[in-house]
């Protein structure tokens, strides 16, 4: 996995102005990951469409090589994702066409709104693609599977759980650490700063070299927002348990939960 | 990693805060005592008390999370500092802050690791956590209608600030016997003075022909397990002897304050055992003598420059009057001295707030108040001043779209709840959700209309600390564990009676009332009130009338109204009624169980 030869520094997230100019040199394929009725009425000039319900309808690798060659993503193209949900969305369609093996994929550092509230071109055009093809090499040590988490905690591995304080108090995957999403964004950006991100780790001893898995509630976006959080601090093992809390708890595994305490009665929500 | 850059400027010409309170280098300090906890190179209890001296309780039954206490000095807190309030309890802890008894936000069940962050947040905007816990001087209260209220004497708010800013951080405050707590209040209407330890009251004499500022002076009050009401040292203490008569009381507290109980440590404790005459003349002895040795070195350093009122600009369209509008002005706002300018009250719940509720206050405050600050109340509550008669219909609008436009606030609608098992060690019933069931209920049959119920309080506390202030309230109540055969069921013991204000008196025991059955016996005494009260008779007034023996024909006394709730408050059978057994919140059957008292460090 690690060669030295040509690596090429794919950036986690991208901004919107080096956005812009990669969208005017035509040198990136910009993928809309929010419904359909949103996207007609106005996405990124040059977007195309791929609703998370559609891509979760199969991810299967075979269907999402397909989505990825219908829509004229090469090995080599760069491709930058975004939605308007934190970043979610667009991190778990990152993470799935890197798992197929494509390795150009960037997040938008901004959701669609604030791209709007910026003031920033939209256009209600849909691009025409040209199919191309792209091979398929599975990244398996990306993906974790609930066999998988035992073991790998037992030997060291960090399980991280997204989802928000309440949920995770409620019920969780025992001796999961709770890190919820909200606390990796900052301002308008659906991602801290680096030095940011990097101090909340250090505080929890969480190392550059350790072993991470992430994991949210359902299907893995809120984990993969968590997974792209870790990546941008240059942490090269971790992976995403994208079936998530919903599989352990249908597979009736373990679960952990802070007892005793009537946390819920002090939410105002 | 670029960000995309967005500049966020704010509307408008909102003041930001005044005093920067925070200091960064604290919050990396405690990052790096956690981590030398985890390491186990520090103890477990040196790491405790570093921790609560920068307001980080424990909370239910693990040390893992936090319960962060802000100090806000009087109160008082800007629009910048609540949307940082709000980022944080998003980022860190529940999404949700609590408005505490004594006017500070909380956030509970923050990560220890994260305890650190959200220090670097607040100080970031001006806000710290220091001394909010352990055995410190507390935050400074201070009345939130200092300034606006029409009996007061003069605004007390820049001597809270300034004796905030002698006693912060200063080396006599750091290792007290147990906690010790400063109020100011306007008037003796509004505020706390005989329930604390020092409670200071504004006041002005002429001296040799020329009026002279100062204070009345109260001590060893303070509410507990065993409750005090305050004694005031002098006919008058004047602005110029204010600090030196603090540092004498907090010096005196220190060298002979309980260190070795605990449980009797509170300075009230000492006045009591060593009798009021003796505690006061050490004071005044302590006091002359601090005069003559320091009156060069300490000096309060009070800031009596006005605060600037910005113009609020009115729309000229006449609003249209909402719905529920003239029953929430009635019972959520209160006139100032001010002609044309009122305060407006918010009906949280159990003081409870949403991230985007304070988002929208921060809005509100810029957009029509004169003084673009908040100051949060005593009653888990929080405030806009100087709002224009005018703009009343439009605040209430905004407030109606967040969920905010509750009625009730300066009635007895409005509950107060401490945190009980929602994070407490020491609690033992959900005092925190019953006072959200009450002041529901209470809402919906439109108590805040009643007359002859709206100075009347309700305040529940869910074991028999009070943290709850159950023992002030005309109808009181304290948590514990009741028993039928061998069912638990939560259950409270209620005192009537209480109050806070000239005529400051503790509840009185009557009855032990089931928690599901609190809200019927409350209505059960507002029935019986109403069929023996004189007229124009208020419910407070009636009570205090039962206790004097005196209740009405046919109410003799406390007993005879503990008679008549009997068949409100007996225990059924688990077969008969299972929810009976279940506390709120909860249901599973009901067990007390509790942790180390964090308070008490």
């Amino acid at each position: 996995m690690c060669s030295l030869s040509k690596e090429k520094t794919t950036q986690v997230t991208v901004d919107a102005d080096k956005l812009r100019s990669e969208i005017r040199d035509k040198s990136v394929k910009v993928l809309d990951i929010r419904k359909e009725d949103d996207y007609k009425q106005g996405h990124i000039p040059g977007a195309i469409n791929l609703p998370l319900a559609s891509l979760l309808a199969d991810d299967s690798p075979e269907k999402v090589l397909q989505y990825a060659q219908s829509f004229g993503i090469g090995d080599e193209t760069s491709v930058v994702v975004y939605d308007d949900t934190f970043g979610a969305l667009a991190s778990r369609v990152a993470w799935t066409l890197e798992y197929i093996g494509h390795k150009d994929v960037s997040l938008l550092d901004i959701t669609y709104g604030t791209w709007k509230k910026l003031g920033l071109e939209t256009s209600s055009e849909t691009p025409s693609a040209v199919k191309t093809s792209h091979s398929l090499k599975l990244q398996p040590q990306i993906l974790a599977t609930s066999d998988y988490l035992v073991p790998a905690k037992e030997k060291g591995a960090i399980l991280v759980d997204n989802r928000e304080r309440l949920n995770f108090l409620e019920q969780h995957i025992p001796g999961a650490i709770n890190i919820p999403y909200r606390m990796l964004a900052s301002g308008q950006n659906i991602l801290r700063p680096k030095d940011d991100l990097k101090r909340l780790m250090q505080n929890r001893n969480i190392n550059a070299d350790s072993e991470i898995i992430t994991y949210c509630g359902s299907v893995g976006t809120l984990s993969g927002l968590g997974y792209y959080a870790l990546k941008s601090l240059g942490m090269n093992n971790v992976k995403l348990y994208v079936r998530s809390f919903k599989e352990w708890k249908s597979l009736e595994k373990p679960i952990e939960k802070q007892n005793d305490a009537n946390y819920w009665d002090l939410s105002a929500e | 990693m670029s960000n995309t850059s967005v500049s966020q400027s704010k509307p408008g010409n909102a003041p930001t805060h005044k005093v920067n309170w925070g200091r960064l280098e604290e919050a990396e300090r405690f990052s790096e005592l956690v981590k030398q906890y985890r390491q186990g190179k520090i103890s477990r209890d040196d790491f405790r008390r570093f921790r609560l001296q920068h307001g980080a309780y424990g909370s239910r039954m693990t040390d893992d999370y936090s319960m962060i206490r802000l100090k806000l000095p009087a109160g008082e807190v800007y629009a910048e500092q609540l949307e940082k309030v709000a980022d944080l309890s998003e980022q860190f802890s529940i999404g949700s802050a609590h408005v505490s008894t004594r006017q500070n936000f909380q956030l509970h069940w923050v990560a220890l690791e994260d305890v650190s962050e959200v220090l670097r947040g607040l100080a970031e905007a001006g806000m710290t956590t220091r001394e909010a816990c352990g055995n410190s001087v507390r935050s400074i209260m201070c009345s939130p209608l200092a300034g606006v209220c029409p009996d007061e004497i003069f605004d007390p708010t820049p001597y809270a600030v300034a004796a905030t800013k002698f006693l912060l951080r200063n080396p006599m405050c750091q290792s007290l016997p147990r906690k010790f707590k400063i109020n100011f209040t306007c008037c003796e209407k509004h505020g706390m003075a005989r329930m604390v330890d020092i409670g200071l009251i504004p006041q002005i004499v002429e001296i040799n022909g020329k009026p002279q500022r100062g204070f009345k002076v109260f001590l060893g009050g303070g509410l507990g397990a065993q409750s005090f009401v305050g004694h005031q040292l002098e006919q008058f203490t004047s602005e110029d002897e204010l600090l030196h008569t603090i540092v004498s009381v907090i010096r005196i507290f220190d060298r002979l304050g309980n260190r070795d109980n605990m449980a009797r440590a509170r300075m009230r404790y000492l006045v009591n055992e060593m009798g009021w005459e003796k505690f006061q003349n050490l004071v005044l002895k302590e006091r002359a003598m601090l005069k003559m040795l320091l009156s060069i070195l300490i000096k309060l350093e009070v800031d009596k420059t006005p605060d600037v009122l910005r113009k609020i600009s009115i729309s000229s369209e006449v609003p249209s009057v909402p719905q529920g509008f003239a029953r929430w002005k009635k019972s959520n706002t209160f006139k100032q001295k001010q002609p044309g300018f009122s305060s407006v009250f918010l009906t949280l719940e159990s003081g409870d707030v949403t991230a985007t509720q304070l988002r929208a206050i921060a809005e509100m405050a810029r957009e029509f108040t004169a003084d673009g600050q908040i100051r949060n109340g005593f009653t888990q509550d929080m405030v806009f001043r100087w709002v224009r008669d005018e703009d009343l219909p439009r605040i209430y609008s905004k407030l109606l779209e967040v969920g905010l436009a509750n009625p009730g606030a300066l009635t007895m609608a409005s509950v107060v709840g401490c945190s009980g098992t929602t994070s407490c060690n020491l609690a033992l019933t959900n005092s925190h959700r019953l006072a959200k069931e009450v002041q529901r209920k209470f809402i919906e049959l439109k108590i805040d209309e009643d007359d002859d119920l709206r100075n009347s309080t309700i305040k529940i506390s869910g074991c028999p600390n009070s943290c709850g202030q159950h023992e002030i309230a005309t109808i009181g109540f304290y948590g514990g564990g009741g028993r039928l055969g061998k069912d638990m069921y939560p259950l409270y013991t209620m005192s009537l009676g209480g109050r806070s204000d000239e005529d400051t008196t503790l509840g009185h025991s009557c009855t032990k009332v089931p928690a599901k059955r609190v809200i019927p016996t409350i209505l059960k005494i507002v029935e019986i009130f109403k069929s023996e009260k004189k007229s124009g008779e208020t419910l407070d007034l009636w009570i205090r009338r039962v206790i004097e023996g005196n209740g009405g024909p046919n109410i003799k006394s406390l007993e005879t109204i503990k008679d008549l709730l009997k068949s409100v408050v007996s225990a059924p059978t688990k077969d008969q009624d299972e929810d009976f057994y279940a506390d709120y919140g909860s249901d599973g059957s009901y067990h007390t169980k509790t942790g180390r008292g964090e308070c008490a460090a």
